[in-house]
């Protein structure tokens, strides 16, 4: 089979296959990439992880893109990528367009409900999931609660001037953050 | 152009959100409110959804949003533009890999970024529970709480948290959490 379609079926196999992105991705790429194709070890996959979590973007696509490179160069790259977004763009497409005939329906409405309130507790986990890791001494506390701070005040401080509600969007805050990141003296960044 | 639009929103949310899927949802609100494609509630629908189908979350969250703005090709658009700088970036990364772990400047510069990350979906945390938990009345500025959803939510994150439940998958309280809804006429 040629190589190229191969990235693409393996990866889309990849996508289909897992629930909830991101880690509960790692035992099927370690199935699939590692043991099946062996395109790649286990100590590479979780070095592409790691990267994959501090680089912009979605960790699955990241990780996809590093696999497919590493194999078959750039266009294996995007092979490897597009493959494991297919599955997602069939599969939303139909659940958001059978979503949309059943809107009106009350218990539809009630079920949403629901599901609403769960979503808060799912992100609550994670939260505290995510903040263990990137949270490790005061420091990286006080980034953590100055950007929250001023992303709330931006969001709920009602009349404040164009200018600064602007500044508190999430693309500015993020490159304030990696500015501070740069400047803080090097001693600051150890863990405590 | 919407199409224009999309690509360009979602080209900036695959740019600027660090730390996997979750990242993308404050960018997503802020989208929403500049925008007006989709409410708050709506956002927390397509977490939902995200989070109970296959494929990553944040992939499912721009072919759904692509998809409730602009049809099937909205969610083509959507998708590509959110990982064509992924792509780009990773095969940048790819090529110099050895030195871009061992940079001082990489490591100084996450220092600063996962921290921001976790509080930007903190924020955009607190956006969905004030839709979920708290109703506007008519006919005055007073807010009214869903008493049920805050009991629904808080159930759901002691059993994700302490109890053995944890290890089931987030598919499975979403699923009992509609049907609680449902029952209960939340």
């Amino acid at each position: 089979m040629n190589i190229y379609w191969d990235l693409f079926l393996t990866f889309a196999r990849v996508g289909a296959c897992t629930f909830g992105g991101g880690y509960a991705m790692l035992p099927i790429l370690n199935r699939e990439i590692c043991e099946k194709k062996e395109w790649s070890t286990s100590d590479e996959l979780s070095d592409y992880f790691a990267i994959g979590q501090c680089t912009p973007g979605i960790i699955a696509v990241n990780t996809a893109t590093f696999v497919g490179q590493k194999q078959k160069g750039n266009l294996g790259g995007i092979c490897a990528t597009l493959g494991v977004v297919f599955p997602s763009i069939i599969i939303i497409t139909i659940v958001a367009a059978f979503l949309e005939q059943f809107s009106h329906i009350e218990a539809v409405g009630h079920a949403f409900a629901g599901i609403r309130a769960c979503v808060v507790a799912l992100i609550a986990v994670s939260v505290i999931k995510l903040g263990k890791s990137a949270i490790t001494n005061k420091p990286s506390f006080c980034i953590f609660m100055g950007i929250l701070t001023l992303s709330l005040f931006g969001v709920y401080v009602a009349n404040l001037p164009t200018m600064i509600s602007t500044l508190t969007q999430p693309v500015y805050l993020v490159l304030l953050a990696g500015i501070i990141g740069l400047l803080l003296p090097k001693s600051t960044k150890e863990k405590k | 152009m919407i199409y224009l639009q999309l690509c360009f929103e979602f080209l900036q949310v695959g740019l600027f959100s660090v730390g996997g899927g979750l990242a993308t949802i404050p960018f997503l609100r802020t989208m929403g409110m500049n925008t007006g494609w989709f409410t708050e509630a709506d956002l927390a629908n397509m977490i939902a959804v995200a989070e109970s189908t296959p494929g990553p979350i944040g992939v499912n969250m721009a072919t759904y949003v692509g998809y409730q703005t602009a049809g099937i090709l909205g969610s083509l658009i959507a998708t590509l533009a959110l990982i064509t700088p992924s792509i780009i970036i990773i095969l940048i990364i790819a090529n110099v890999l050895q030195k871009f772990r061992q940079s001082n400047t990489v490591t100084a510069l996450f220092f600063g970024l996962r921290p921001a990350s976790v509080a930007l979906i903190t924020s955009a945390g607190i956006g969905v529970a004030m839709v979920s938990f708290c109703e506007k009345t008519p006919n005055s500025a007073l807010v009214e709480f869903r008493w049920g959803s805050i009991l629904l939510a808080v159930s759901v994150f002691a059993c994700m948290k302490f109890t053995p439940l944890k290890k089931l998958h987030p598919i499975a309280f979403i699923a009992t959490s509609a049907l609680i809804g449902i029952i209960f006429k939340l």
